[in-house]
């Protein structure tokens, strides 16, 4: 995330700033570079060569292995699932504080980002209370034939929940600053609600809408706690690639780990350049007041 | 309600409170439900007992180490950022990302093999008799490796901001660098520092994925609280998953309020900088 520089650092300095002598500077730049390559290169270089360790041929046999064809798959539909739900409802809960006033709005803001703070684990403990056999709708749902827990919808339940703040706090920030005046006078000019929103406010979130929800798939995609609690961990049923990746771990199949966690890697690496594309492409993402980072 | 022009609020409204209400809140109401009827002498007995103890411990220790970590390491990251030039900046900043967006499986998987006694790094490490995979220390590199970019990101903005005058004013009454830097910069970058720390420990209290690769996960060693409600549960014993659950619920909240006072403290602060 590169911030905007303010005014004020642009103004000329009148004396040396502190830190910018040419030797504390060295030193400072010398340890950030050691503490770096340490500890955020050196493990995304070893994950490139332990997957690569036994060669080209063994790292796409691993690829191709069933249970990890499978993995993407299941990985795939969750995200092809979760993610679109979530971009409906990150725009109806922007469209909600943002465009409105009403008692209570704080409050839900702050409900919205409560899946932050909650531990994965205790997210899929929360769902086995629901769904499981010993849960509140659990007799029920079983009663009438459909399998919620260690199953598609559960592993999509939970990845909802801890993804639920992602694009809505994209575009929470954003949509503040933008206000309500060009909605309005699309609306007094006679526009219907939903041609207002689908003209005048997606056009103007629309590259914030595009970020969160690139952040939201890459949760998804690698989410494990709380997936790991309520897929079941079936073999070849429930295993997301996380998940897979714990499997052949623990089979001492350290090289078919590493060949599906350079997948998830790819993942991520691509999410990050996609981010910055779009902060350089989006000048309008970026004067968004300063917030703290979500997860 | 403030009459709007704008159409939707009962549209919009509705879908988020459905959404919130079916995908975070049932959930959450059905766990405190279940935790409720454990009752209070059970639920005591379970969390007092000596494997939770000292999972909590483990927990808390190793979550103030890596918060400890940070604290430095991402200070020093967010000073390079906003306050230096130089070759490779845009990579750096971008790297900083890298913990939130890669897995924390793929995160533990990594660390374990970098760590581990024939390691990259766990070698020399074990050369000089530092354990780190499989032993306490490895569960607070994991969770500092998850949680780095909160301090990172929280305190990068604030020292880009800050002005030059303060420095030049510091200066010119005679101040020298560790002076301009521990009177005057620091203060200013005080709280959003501390809320970017309390947001990292919390997130290391909850860190579950990373931590398992790499802990070991010895009981009454090296065993995290996370880990033990999945192992209460995977012993169908749903009494003690759900207290446990429901304690870390218990802490997140605790966690949420005092970083939520952080940082009101530290937008107040701001608000009256740039007055």
């Amino acid at each position: 995330m590169s911030h905007p520089t303010s005014e004020r650092a642009h103004t000329e300095w009148m004396v040396t700033p502190v830190g910018a002598g040419p030797m504390t500077r060295r030193v400072v730049l010398g340890i950030v570079a050691i503490l770096t390559l340490l500890f955020l290169i050196a493990p995304l270089a070893l994950i490139f060569s332990s997957a690569l360790s036994q060669g080209i041929g063994t790292f796409f046999n691993s690829l191709t292995e069933p249970g990890t064809q499978h993995a993407i798959f299941l990985t795939v539909v969750t995200a092809l699932i979760a993610v679109p739900i979530n971009i409906v409802f990150g725009l109806a809960a922007a469209w909600t504080v943002t465009k409105f006033t009403f008692p209570g709005r704080t409050l839900l803001i702050s409900l919205i980002e409560l899946p932050y703070s909650i531990s994965p684990i205790v997210a899929g403990v929360a769902y086995i209370f629901v769904y499981g056999s010993q849960g509140l709708f659990g007799p029920l749902i079983e009663a009438m034939g459909i399998k919620v827990m260690f199953a598609l919808p559960a592993i999509v339940l939970a990845s909802m929940f801890v993804t639920a703040p992602f694009v809505a706090r994209e575009l929470i920030p954003l949509m503040q600053v933008q206000g309500t005046d060009e909605e309005e006078a699309a609306v007094t000019l006679g526009a219907s609600g939903f041609a207002t929103f689908l003209r005048v406010t997606l056009p103007n979130v629309r590259w914030a809408v595009l970020y969160g929800a690139i952040l939201c798939n890459a949760r998804v995609m690698g989410e494990f706690g709380a997936v790991s609690v309520v897929s079941g961990n079936i073999r070849g049923q429930t295993t997301t690639l996380p998940l897979q990746i714990e499997l052949l771990y623990q089979d001492y199949n350290v090289a078919g780990a590493f060949a599906a966690a350079t997948v998830l890697t790819a993942v991520a690496l691509l999410t990050i350049v996609i981010k910055v594309l779009l902060e350089r492409l989006s000048p309008d993402h970026a004067q968004a007041p300063a917030r703290p980072p979500g997860h | 309600m403030r009459r709007s022009v704008i159409p939707g609020f009962g549209l919009s409204f509705g879908i988020t409170l459905f959404y919130l209400g079916a995908i975070v809140l049932l959930p959450l109401c059905a766990l405190i439900l279940k935790a409720s009827d454990v009752g209070l002498a059970q639920l005591w007995t379970i969390l007092s007992s000596p494997r939770t103890l000292s999972a909590i411990r483990v927990t808390v220790t190793m979550a103030l180490a890596a918060t400890a970590f940070n604290a430095i390491y991402g200070l020093l990251l967010a000073w390079v950022l906003a306050r230096y030039e130089f070759p490779g900046k845009r990579v750096l900043d971008a790297l900083v990302d890298v913990p939130f967006a890669l897995p924390t499986a793929v995160a533990g998987l990594a660390l374990t093999a970098l760590f581990s006694k024939k390691g990259w790094l766990g070698a020399p490490l074990d050369a000089l008799g530092i354990q780190v995979a499989y032993a306490p220390l490895g569960i607070a590199i994991a969770m500092a490796f998850t949680s780095i970019p909160f301090v990172v990101r929280t305190v990068q903005p604030v020292i880009e901001d800050l002005g030059s005058d303060v420095e030049e004013a510091g200066r010119s009454l005679g101040a020298n660098d560790l002076q301009i830097l521990w009177r005057v910069i620091f203060p200013a970058i005080f709280p959003a520092f501390l809320a970017g720390c309390s947001l990292s420990f919390a997130r290391s209290l909850g860190e579950f994925g990373a931590v398992i690769f790499i802990a070991g996960n010895q009981p009454m060693k090296t065993e995290i609280v996370a880990l033990l409600t999945y192992i209460r549960l995977e012993e169908y014993n749903y009494q003690a998953a759900a207290a446990i659950a429901v304690a870390m619920l218990a802490m997140a909240f605790a966690m949420l309020i005092v970083t939520n006072a952080v940082q009101a403290w530290n937008l107040r602060y701001l608000g009256r900088g740039d007055a």
